[in-house]
């Protein structure tokens, strides 16, 4: 094992995908001669030269389609969004052309593309800079979004989604570019769909996935210092999205809190709730509770950040009502 | 300047039989939807005819092509075969995409046709990236991507010339510009009305072509082909043409003349080529009479063949959302 930040370990993977398949290329804004704008492609245009690691201009919904138009043609792109947010200039190209190009043309085209850059709050950056948007390409067949929530499971994702024949979205958080963690040596692949049992618990599951995981987390340690056993569950990936490990932790637990940055309505916590009462109905001893962000956009001022966001305070209180213990 | 190439009898043969079968087919593809034998949208490429046989004939078969939902003619000028077009408009499994694109998507990668593609204006950064993948692998081929004078008002374009230019990508953007944006003229949609003006903000090589006419659109085509084989980049012609029908079977075409329609009429292409091919003998009434008769068959045949298929299964929804196999799809 080494110790990697999670953006040298995004790095690893694209590299060592670029090494084994030279038709893999690296395009978006800053990626190039800037190093990428959160550092995640530092060293590639040195190592791999301006033909496979190229800037463009401020045009995504342009550089989005020429990355669908290139994977049409055999090419596997990796196309960075500086953020996600800024993907809804060229969602366009995603939803209607990546996502149905294989199905529209009766499966004469496969689009192998991943599109990735960071998803969600980022510190103090106000209504358009925070948004989270997981649902919303999960809600779209033909896509499989993938968001992960520490360095190892970044790089064995990734390099996963590179190899996928079908259009990846790759969700990640300027505010875990800088986290450290284990990454095994050498090569290794993490299948999408896949969810990991992070902690073993009996009393209550948390479900949760990307950097708002560690909330999750923090509320778990922090039951746990009350005698609460919780099993954790990082979903990883949101489509497809592993349904059967939460039904099994669900039939053991009885109670679950489902912790998400998004807004809540129609979010994967709506649809994990579904599935729950669907398939497993009968093993509920509490109704399934999730933690989202509050039903508005994001301010600018921190009380209100604060007010907005999941926390391990909401998620702990969240968990004692599905406990029925006292608060 | 490219060497011009020798337009010889061959070439208008072609011509005549290829845009013939491009007519004939939706002639009577458009009588078939009346009778309600199929659904959905049917934008029909009547008049037009010349702009993809003029681009076939410049370019080779591995030269990839694009274009946007009025795309019958392009994979039937490309060889594709008639029975599978009108399958698809029929909706059936033997259709060129299994029934799942119907008469906006037509796909057919043997032919490297890359769609038909229903959101105006959305084709065209995918054709850049078809021919950035070509420039990547190394090779001599050339991408034409086809657009309507409407697409030209999507910021799609913009960003694609500019990029395209940058990175000389070897793409041809061809605006078939029918003069009318559904029901709209292109006079009402923007101060600029010589569409072809629009690359020259990217310093792109551009101008406008006449597009009833076979051998002007094959000129300009072959030297923005030769432009883009020779790495110097991309080239925007703009076709003059003009649809004789509507945007799609259900527009009465309100917004121009009868007398407009007439005027275009008389410069047909398929007219103007059989007109050459009489005037230099290069066949015999009894050979014309061969061609029509040979495309009568073809037609009859496609619309037999559709008929007979059959329909796709339910289960088939399922497949080809994903290339991999066993995606778990959500079914409660």
């Amino acid at each position: 094992m080494k110790i990697l930040q999670f953006r040298e370990a995004l790095n690893e993977a694209m590299c060592e995908e670029m090494e084994r398949d030279e038709n893999v290329y690296l395009m978006g804004e800053e990626v190039a001669e800037y190093n990428g704008a959160y550092k995640v492609s530092k060293g590639m245009l040195d190592k791999f030269g301006p033909k496979r690691v190229i800037d463009t201009p401020i045009s995504e919904l342009g550089f989005a389609g020429i990355g669908v138009g290139s994977a049409m043609n055999g090419m596997r792109p990796i196309i960075e969004f500086m953020t996600f947010n800024f993907s809804l200039v060229g969602i366009d190209q995603i939803i209607n052309n990546a996502a149905k190009m294989y199905n529209m043309s009766g499966g004469q085209y496969n689009v192998p593309i991943v599109f990735r850059g960071p998803t969600g709050s980022a510190g103090q950056l106000a209504a358009t800079h925070s948004q989270n948007f997981e649902s919303w390409y999960a809600n779209c067949p033909g896509l499989k979004v993938v968001v992960p929530s520490n360095p190892k499971d970044a790089k064995g994702l990734l390099k996963s989604a590179i190899r996928d024949n079908d259009p990846v979205i790759f969700m990640e958080s300027e505010q875990m570019y800088g986290d450290k963690g284990e990454v095994p040596e050498g090569e290794y692949l993490i299948p999408l769909g896949v969810a990991n049992v992070i902690k073993k618990g009996t009393d209550i599951t948390f479900v949760s996935f990307g950097k708002i995981l560690k909330v999750a987390q923090a509320a778990a340690e922090e039951l746990e210092k009350e005698g609460v056993s919780v099993e954790v569950i990082d979903l990883r990936t949101v489509r497809p999205i592993d349904y059967d490990t939460i039904i099994e932790s669900i039939k053991k637990t009885n109670r679950m809190v489902i912790v998400e940055e998004a807004w809540p309505l129609g979010n994967i916590s709506t649809e994990l709730t579904y599935m729950i009462q669907k398939r497993a109905f009968d093993y509920l001893d509490a109704p399934v509770r999730r933690v989202t962000n509050a039903d508005v956009p994001m301010s600018f001022s921190m009380p209100l950040v604060e007010a907005t966001l999941p926390s391990v305070e909401k998620v702990i209180a969240a968990a004692k009502d599905v406990l029925y213990v006292e608060k | 300047m490219a060497k011009k190439k020798s337009l010889g009898k061959e070439t208008y043969l072609h011509w005549y039989e290829s845009m013939l079968l491009m007519r004939k087919f939706e002639e009577k593809a458009s009588q078939l939807y009346i009778q309600r034998k199929f659904t959905g949208f049917l934008h029909l490429y009547i008049g037009q005819e010349a702009v993809v046989a003029g681009s076939v004939s410049a370019t080779t078969e591995n030269d990839n092509m694009i274009t946007a939902y009025r795309c019958h003619a392009h994979p039937l000028g490309r060889g594709t075969d008639p029975k599978k077009v009108m399958a698809e408009l029929y909706g059936k499994v033997t259709g060129l995409c299994k029934g799942k694109g119907g008469s906006m998507h037509m796909f057919d990668k043997e032919r490297r046709i890359f769609g038909g593609h229903g959101i105006v204006g959305g084709q065209i950064p995918l054709g850049a990236g078809i021919a950035f993948a070509e420039k990547y692998k190394g090779t001599k081929n050339v991408t034409l991507t086809y657009m309507g004078d409407g697409a030209v008002r999507q910021g799609a374009l913009h960003e694609t010339f500019n990029m395209a230019m940058t990175w000389k990508l070897p793409v041809v953007f061809i605006i078939e510009n029918n003069q009318y944006a559904m029901g709209t003229s292109v006079e009402r949609t923007s101060n600029v009305t010589d569409l072809y003006k629009l690359g020259c903000a990217y310093d792109m090589p551009s101008e406008p072509v006449d597009g009833m006419t076979c051998e002007a659109v094959h000129d300009a085509v072959s030297r923005a082909v030769d432009r883009a084989r020779k790495g110097e980049g991309p080239t925007l012609l703009e076709m003059k043409t003009y649809r004789y029908k509507g945007h799609s079977m259900s527009d009465p075409r309100k917004y121009r003349t009868k007398e407009e329609e007439e005027a275009y009429k008389k410069l047909d292409p398929i007219e103007k080529v059989l007109k050459t091919i009489k005037d230099k003998k290069y066949a015999s009434a009894k050979q014309i009479e061969e061609i029509n008769k040979r495309v009568k068959q073809q037609v009859e045949e496609a619309v037999k063949f559709a008929e007979e298929s059959p329909l796709p299964s339910p289960e088939d929804i399922y497949n080809d959302v994903y290339s991999e196999p066993n995606y778990p799809f959500i079914k409660e």
